[in-house]
């Protein structure tokens, strides 16, 4: 990912003459400048122009109202409750795939056989789509006939694992599905890290007899930061984003408690046609992308090019 | 990133190990056994469910294996299952799936490799900028682009119907809000920065000689781009292929905003069949939709193997 | 009859400008099993003129469908017609001189003179033009029970709401959910203008729904009706189900002793061959004021600039509200016909109460009309919280709903 690495300069780059040297290449780039400007650039700033005006079924660019949008979204529960789950799943997650990701894929570093046919198991998740997997977990989750009812039926009587249709946990049961999907793709990202390691670091510290599960903490982690970065701000970014699964797997139930932000957008939007509402609910999206992005795109590229 | 996967693939190095049956490897293996049940155990349910008849699914034990094998829920899902009146089954969704599929997978690859090429071969003024911004561009939450797109459909979908009527005063109205062409260009909009990259990446690897002395020879911008980097770069176009495939086959947001329900993708769909039911919910004909919808991404990613990894690997920054 | 005439004429005029047959797109959120047969009425009439009636249903009730439809007409690609709650939710649309302007078919056949209530054509009429077509009468203040059940539990069916609370332990000792509620945040807040009319009375339910006083919704008589609600939340343990229909369902298979819902509830009994009296009871008002509030669906038609469509469009709006097809589809929707001088003979004894209760005039507005979108998704998701999360206590629940119905819109 390295974003502002120069390539290997084309002889035509360096050829002196202003606007049309090039011309075919910058012809051929149109559609990446219209999309750079047009959507990310033009789009993201119309939706925060008009986070601040009163618009409910349709745009309405003139009704100026200040940060009235933002008040209501504050005061708003179920905007509260999206975000704590966001917080809740987004810290858990985290946290989770990267801690199964990197047990697993140091387990499947140590030379063991049938490696291929694990990893295809463990990584198969991630080809499918959060519907799907929504759908899965609902019906393993389903209290009646599901996983709970099988245990009970193996003699455990007051086994009770509901979570579905417990508000408290139903967060969890979104988790424990995005942790099935996912974390095989951490694994597969950490494993590759993993690899990168230079042999002669496990030499010296088998000759100094430190023990493997030492080696990894102490030696092996610290030399893999750049790839827990990069880990790290992509599962973010797929956090903040999660929509489909929760509308699968729960459709933001029971009552409320499994809503996130990215559903509250889109049903304030479209559902209760409050626009301007929506318009700030997503700005906080995007600001919070930054408050991740900002600090990594620093560390990863602003001490290149100081330095 | 693209680049440390590929080591990835290089497998174990270093000397095979001794002992097979150590404590240590007991425990590994072991563990590994157990993770391998919990991630089978949802494809398992699922095969196993779609398999029963209701009654025996009422029995309860969902990890048991079908006593009496039928394939009704499958015939269902695929070809009766219904939403509202129309009773035709997942098929329709799969082949809106397809419809889409195709032409976003070949539109959005096609501009992608044409920009990661100016990006690496003939970089202009600017050209840096523009590709940071799209690279940042892929961080932005859809939810904060989604309206303005609506926007931005409705108008391109007005001015080429008025361009249309220059030429030919009945043309019918031109529409990409609610059509297929319209979710084609999202996902070519969509897909632009994670593709932009790996071919820039790529193309950015190729010995700058090979160009040098093509430009020598007197070929052009489109000239070199034929007939010298798309022949050398197959691979990276399997690994787009696989990437945009998986991700436009799976996405459910914007088959949802921006079609109608003639033109739903196959996940719409799923949902719409599974989350809304008349009567009684038929967990078996709901799995072997899911099964179907899941068939697609799953056969590509068997089929492909170490290819996927490394199109997943680059594609993660889409999320 | 100058009535008579009038419609010949109209259907005279319609006639002559449809020179050719089209096909029109129409979509609607009509999935369950009643509803869905229901619809095919609609389609099947028009498409017994030279027209074609292209369905576009959606499923997932209105909650999904709505920004569906709204979407597609903002975006330029409107369908022909669509349903729609009329009231509130178009008012925007037509504003912007999206929807078709149907004055000149409305007079021709005389609407104002059949709709009946007058209310349901004024929430379609915007600036003395008519936009809609109000194809039916629904009420959401019913109470829907099920004999099975109660025979179960030995007990006799209630005959009103508090009777039916009474009853619930009884119901519990035997298995039976004493009431279905679906997930759907909309299920609730209707389950709560249902509670609403029948403990806090109409006087109080107007107050806060027409005039929007927000001390109405502080009184203490409102504070009556969320300690109803909550004690009712209670008794719904057990019923996890997402759906209205599948709510409907555990009613049907007698798994649920009752569930509040609409009028449209009774086509899933009809699609399950049940009869009225027999096996299920229905309870307008929740039995304790012979009341209901007349809210609906309607069918606006977006402009389109082809003449043709135009008129296939008119065409499909007088036959909407036509008196065979108002039959035809009320009896499988469960809903009443929006016009009295229409023969019902064949309603069975739930429509028939729906029948009485209109005729004698006692009707309320829905919610639905009376909120902007905005409001009335706050109250769906208050009302829902509340109903899952019993932690909320009603005080705090009622300072909620008194802060809502101050910014009401």
């Amino acid at each position: 990912m390295a974003v502002t690495d120069t390539g290997q300069t084309g002889a035509g780059a360096k050829k002196p003459s202003p606007l049309f040297k090039n011309l075919t290449a910058k012809i051929a780039a149109i559609p990446m400048i219209m999309t750079a400007l047009v959507v990310f650039i033009g789009c993201t700033l119309w939706t925060i122009y008009h986070s601040f005006t009163k618009s409910r079924l349709l745009p309405a660019p003139d009704r100026w109202v200040g940060l009235e949008n933002y008040e209501r979204l504050w005061s708003e529960n179920r905007w509260i409750v999206s975000i704590e789950n966001l917080a809740i799943y987004g810290a858990c997650s985290l946290i989770l795939s990267l801690v199964i990701g990197f047990i697993l894929a140091a387990l499947l570093d140590r030379k063991i056989r049938f490696e291929n046919t694990i990893r295809t198991i463990i990584l198969y998740p991630f080809a499918l789509s959060f519907v799907v997997t929504g759908l899965v977990w609902q019906w393993i989750l389903n209290p009646q006939l599901g996983l709970q009812n099988v245990v009970r039926g193996w003699g455990w009587e007051t086994f009770t694992f509901d979570p579905i249709n417990n508000a408290d946990i139903v967060i969890y049961g979104i988790l424990i599905a995005g942790i099935w999907q996912g974390s095989g793709f951490v694994m597969v990202l950490l494993l590759a890290g993993m690899r990168g390691i230079d042999e002669d670091v496990w030499k010296a510290s088998r000759v100094e007899g430190i023990p493997a599960w030492k080696t990894y903490i102490f030696i092996v982690i610290p030399m893999m930061r750049p790839v827990f970065v990069t880990a790290l701000v992509i599962i973010s970014a797929g956090i903040i984003k999660v929509y489909d699964l929760v509308v699968a797997q729960t459709s933001g139930g029971p009552g409320i408690a499994s809503e996130v932000p990215a559903k509250y957008v889109i049903e304030k939007m479209f559902t209760s046609q409050n626009l301007g509402l929506g318009f700030a609910a997503s700005t906080m999206m995007l600001l919070s992308v930054l408050v991740v992005l900002i600090p990594w795109a620093y560390l990863e590229f602003g001490g290149k090019k100081n330095g | 990133m693209v680049d440390a996967t590929v080591n990835a693939q290089s497998g174990p190095r270093g000397p095979k190990p001794k002992r097979v049956m150590s404590s240590t490897n007991i425990i590994i293996y072991g563990t590994l056994f157990v993770v391998c049940l919990y991630y089978l155990l949802p494809l398992y349910v699922m095969i196993v469910t779609s398999l029963k008849g209701m009654p025996e699914i009422r029995l309860g034990n969902i990890f048991g294996p079908p006593v009496e094998v039928t394939f009704e829920p499958w015939v269902k899902a695929w070809s009766e299952a219904c939403t509202g009146i129309n009773c035709e089954g997942l098929s329709r969704g799969f082949w809106n799936s397809v419809w889409i599929l195709v032409p976003s997978v070949i539109i959005s690859i096609a501009i992608a490799s044409v920009n990661g090429y100016a990006l690496a071969n003939w970089r202009f003024k600017g050209s840096e900028v523009f590709f940071t911004i799209l690279i940042f561009g892929a961080f932005i939450p859809y939810q904060v682009m989604i309206y303005p797109i609506v926007i931005i459909l409705r108008e391109s979908g007005e001015g080429i119907t008025w361009f249309l009527r220059l030429f030919n005063e009945d043309a019918s109205a031109f529409r990409l809000m609610g059509s297929l062409s319209g979710l084609v260009i999202v996902h070519t909009i969509f897909g632009m920065p994670i593709l932009t990259l790996l071919f820039r990446n790529y193309f950015t690897s190729v010995p700058e000689e090979l160009f040098k002395a093509a430009r020598v020879d007197g070929a052009g911008f489109w000239g070199i781009y034929f007939r010298i980097m798309l022949p050398m770069s197959l691979p990276i176009f399997v690994v787009a292929m696989i990437l945009q495939v998986t991700g436009i086959w799976n996405d459910f947001l914007f088959g949802v905003i921006y079609t109608k329900p003639e033109t739903y993708p196959m996940t719409v769909q799923l949902n719409n069949i599974v989350n809304s039911v008349q009567g009684v919910k038929e967990y078996n004909v709901n799995m072997a939709a899911t099964l179907l919808t899941g068939l697609v991404p799953l056969i590509i990613y068997f089929a492909s193997g170490k290819l996927f990894v490394r199109g997943i690997a680059a594609g993660a920054v889409k999320g | 009859m100058k009535l008579t005439t009038k419609l010949l004429a109209a259907t005279a005029m319609v006639a002559a400008s449809s020179a050719s047959a089209v096909e029109l797109e129409v979509t609607h959120w009509w999935t369950s099993g009643g509803e869905a047969a229901a619809v095919s009425e609609f389609a099947k009439a028009f498409n017994a003129t030279e027209h074609t009636w292209v369905d576009g249903a959606i499923a997932g009730s209105g909650g999904t469908a709505r920004p569906i439809i709204i979407s597609r007409i903002l975006g330029g690609d409107p369908m022909h017609a669509t349903q729609l709650n009329h009231g509130r939710q178009a008012e925007e649309l037509v504003e912007a001189g999206l929807m078709l302007d149907l004055t000149d078919v409305a007079e021709a056949e005389g609407w104002a003179d059949v709709v009946n209530p007058s209310r349901l054509l004024d929430s379609c009429t915007l600036d003395g033009k008519v936009y809609c077509v109000p194809v039916n009468i629904h009420s959401p203040q019913w109470l829907w029970l099920s004999h099975a059940a109660y025979e179960k539990a030995g007990v006799d069916v209630p005959a009103d709401w508090f009777e039916f609370v009474d009853s619930a332990d009884a119901l519990k000792e035997a298995g039976v959910v004493p009431l279905a509620m679906g997930q759907q945040s909309w299920q609730t807040n209707l389950a709560f203008g249902a509670i609403m009319v029948a403990v806090g009375g109409t006087d109080l339910y107007l107050d806060v729904l027409t005039n929007k006083n927000a001390e109405a919704a502080a009184s203490p008589e409102m504070t009556k009706v969320f300690e109803a609600f909550a004690a009712a939340r209670l008794l719904s343990e057990g019923s996890n189900v997402q759906d209205w229909n599948q709510a409907t369902n555990l009613v049907i298979t007698g798994q649920a002793g009752g569930q509040i819902h609409g009028d449209w509830a009774q086509g899933e009994f009809q699609v399950a061959e049940q009869v009225a009296g027999t096996d299920y009871t229905c309870l307008p008002g929740l039995g304790v004021n012979e009341i209901i509030a007349t809210g609906g669906d309607a069918f606006y038609f977006p402009k389109s600039d082809d003449p043709e469509i135009t008129a296939a469009q008119k065409e499909l709006a007088s036959l909407m509200i036509s008196r065979e097809v108002q039959v035809a589809f009320n009896l499988k929707k469960g809903s009443l016909p929006i016009r009295g001088d229409v023969d019902l003979s064949a309603a069975n004894d739930c429509m028939k109460k729906g029948l009485a209760i209109l005729a004698a005039g006692n009707v309320l507005p829905d919610g639905v009309n009376a909120f902007s979108a905005d409001t009335q998704g706050q109250i769906d998701d208050l009302t829902v919280e509340f109903w899952n999360d019993t932690s909320i206590t009603v005080e705090d629940a009622q300072a909620r709903y008194v802060g809502i119905i101050e910014d009401a819109d």
